[in-house]
């Protein structure tokens, strides 16, 4: 599904990410650890297509496309969907009304009508119910005086609403507590099918317990130093990253 | 001959048709020496140094209409808040149209200016309050001068008005160019509550320059909501002049919409008289092409234990260009004042201008005060943000314009005012949001 060869970004002449190499097939669910700075985030921002980065080398292929050249709008359409670490605040507009004018642009781009109002009602619903999300909740301003795990929450409530092929979380356990990880790790997996796919970037093992991986990726300073099965998470959470460092030397 | 020249030799035949034996006449009489001896403003003086008025002056202004002009309903439908049930005091080309209008003398009075000058009925409340508050500038004079025709509205003592009151001003074009001056007066007695709207339209892309005055007194614990709709075609300018006069108890609100029209002054002050008022001033402006909007505010804090909030947003696109200068000024007496005043701007282009100048003058010393300004663009993170939900960078952009202005829209507290101020702002962004505001 998501093919990034040899994949080098930079923002303002700076290198942060230094020849990727990753493949991600349908059904799968890849974790991607890394200490801080070592280009997670970049790694995850450029996959959607933030145009500060600029792509420097390499391609990022989605289903044999080429999509590196492709607006972060026209990148959502073809079904890749980033949980933000940090939501944008967006008063006036509720949470309802953003996530219909998201879906209903997203069909446009597809040239289909819009979603019927009923029909739009009742996903709502199904899906606020899955991430046990207060009703109130929906009629509030987008992430604006939202805690921390209101807003990881509200995230793969977008999510779910969206059901895109390849969904990248964004140390989405950050801000939360055990409960709510719980919930949030629960309604990923409801959502998880053999069509789509999950990246998972965190720092902590703790997400992983509940979101399985199926391989474990670290990433250190811009390239995958290592990858195995999910019981590379609990080597590093025991032992930090010092002992990859010495691998490499 | 200069439009200076021009009116003042108008004024000498206007004179003609008045009663000269009468307090009004010796307003206009002091008021059109006044604007003699200082002309119109011009950008040397500190309060109009970014706002020239040079190229609104040169046009010949018919400053009476030559003939009397109607227009149909269903042409000017569209201006008036139709779906609701309002009163309504409507001009046509400074000229009052009883036939659009809906006034009432019932409780209260919502009708004209013009009767309340020459009716004896109405003497005693215009010789408490007529000219009482409105400044002598040059521009104010003027309109003192020449002042014929404006809405005349008193609301007596606990009476709420259960309907707002639309003051509409509609300039036909059926003259070259316009200069229409109207009058308004609004008595709000104690504790009694109104609402207000007031729009200034053109209908042809003639020139229209309009100079209109306001006085506003709020007597104890009234309420007073006014929205200032600014929706103009770029053929027309307005130069406003609203004071307001606010007695002890008693709350006034001044929203101000600013999408349309060529150049727009807004000279909007408030005099605290009395303890524990609360003034509110709104302002929403989205500009583009070669609109100019000037936001001139004055809270006067005479009076202990008051507040005032100013909260002025503006997006400027293209070569437009915005002034925000607001003072708050607060006297020795105005102790355990809470004053706010905020102006935030978001410019589209490169060349679009703000100027923003909030000023605090204090002379107590147990008081809160604070004021801000911020000048910048979109935030790129937000617009991520929404693009990578799949809403498309127009749309992305405008929601967050919208957003951006929100907090403000959130002061309307008539449901379909708010939501054709909503369409507005989605028609001047250019975007169908998507979902209904």
């Amino acid at each position: 599904m998501l093919h990034i060869k040899n994949l080098h970004a930079s923002v303002e002449e700076k290198d942060i990410l230094k020849g990727i190499d990753l493949e991600v097939n349908p059904g799968e669910v890849h974790a991607i650890m890394g200490p801080n700075g070592s280009g997670k985030s970049t790694l995850a921002a450029v996959v959607a297509g933030k145009e500060e980065f600029e792509i420097t080398d390499g391609d990022v292929m989605l289903e044999g496309e080429d999509i590196s050249e492709l607006d972060p709008e026209e990148r959502a359409h073809k079904g890749i969907f980033l949980s933000f670490q940090y939501p944008v605040e967006i008063p006036g507009v509720t949470v309802t009304n953003f996530i219909k004018t998201a879906i209903n642009e997203t069909r446009k781009a597809k040239g289909q009508e819009d979603m019927p109002a009923g029909e739009m009602l009742k996903k709502i619903k199904e899906k606020a119910d899955l991430l046990e999300i207060d009703r109130k909740f929906l009629s509030r301003s987008l992430n604006e005086g939202f805690s921390g795990g209101e807003k990881k929450r509200n995230e793969i409530f977008q999510m779910a609403m969206m059901e895109p092929k390849l969904a990248i979380l964004d140390e989405t356990d950050s801000g939360l507590d055990i409960d709510a990880l719980k919930i949030v790790a629960n309604g990923v997996n409801k959502l998880k099918s053999d069509d789509n796919a999950v990246i998972v970037i965190t720092h902590y093992q703790r997400l992983l317990d509940y979101i399985v991986p199926d391989f474990v990726h670290v990433l250190m300073d811009g390239k995958i130093v290592k990858s195995g099965p999910k019981e590379l998470a609990y080597q590093l959470e025991e032992k930090g990253y010092d002992w990859i460092k010495e691998e490499l030397v | 001959m200069s439009l200076k020249e021009k009116l003042l030799s108008s004024y000498l035949a206007f004179e003609d048709h008045l009663e000269v034996d009468s307090p009004i006449h010796d307003l206009r009489t002091q008021a059109i020496k006044n604007f003699e001896d200082l002309g119109f403003p011009t950008k040397k003086q500190e309060a109009w140094k970014y706002t020239s008025l040079k190229t609104l002056l040169k046009p010949d202004y018919s400053i009476f209409p030559k003939k009397e002009n109607t227009l149909e309903l269903k042409d000017v439908k569209k201006y008036f808040l139709h779906d609701v049930d309002t009163y309504k005091i409507v001009f046509v080309d400074g000229v009052y149209s009883s036939f659009l209008s809906e006034t009432t003398h019932d409780g209260m009075d919502v009708c004209l200016l013009s009767s309340a000058l020459s009716k004896d009925k109405y003497k005693p409340v215009i010789e408490a309050y007529y000219n009482k508050v409105a400044q002598e500038s040059s521009l104010t004079s003027l309109n003192t001068a020449f002042a014929k025709e404006g809405a005349y509205i008193y609301i007596p003592k606990h009476t709420e008005v259960e309907k707002p009151i639309e003051i509409i001003n509609f300039a036909t074009g059926n003259e070259a160019a316009m200069l229409l001056q109207p009058r308004n007066l609004v008595v709000v007695e104690e504790n009694a509550h109104v609402q207000i709207i007031e729009r200034h339209q053109s209908l042809s892309d003639n020139a229209v320059f309009t100079n209109s005055v306001t006085e506003i007194f709020a007597e104890k614990r009234a309420f007073v909501d006014y929205y200032k709709i600014q929706n103009d075609r770029i053929s027309a300018s307005l130069i406003d002049h609203t004071h307001i006069k606010q007695e002890r108890d008693s709350i006034c609100k001044v929203h101000t919409f600013s999408f349309g029209g060529k150049l727009i002054r807004n000279n909007l002050n408030f005099y605290q008289h009395g303890e524990r008022c609360d003034s509110v001033l709104n302002g929403i402006t989205i500009l583009e092409g070669k609109q100019h909007v000037d936001h001139n505010t004055l809270v006067h804090h005479i009076a202990p234990n008051c507040e005032s909030h100013q909260d002025y947003k503006g997006i400027f696109d293209d070569n437009s260009t915005g002034v925000f200068n607001g003072k708050v000024y607060v006297e020795k007496e105005a102790q355990k004042l809470d004053a706010f005043q905020q102006n935030n701007n978001i410019l589209i282009s490169d060349k679009a201008t703000i100027n923003s100048k909030p000023q605090l003058e204090i002379f107590a010393d147990d008081v809160k005060c604070s004021h801000g300004c911020t000048i910048g663009q979109l935030d790129e993170d937000a617009l991520f943000y929404l693009r990578s939900r799949g809403i498309a960078k127009k749309e992305a952009r405008a929601l967050l314009m919208y957003a951006f202005a929100n907090n403000v829209l959130e002061g309307v507290k008539i449901p379909e005012l708010k939501r054709r101020i909503n369409k507005l702002i989605a028609n001047k962004i250019g975007v169908n949001l998507g979902f209904n505001l």
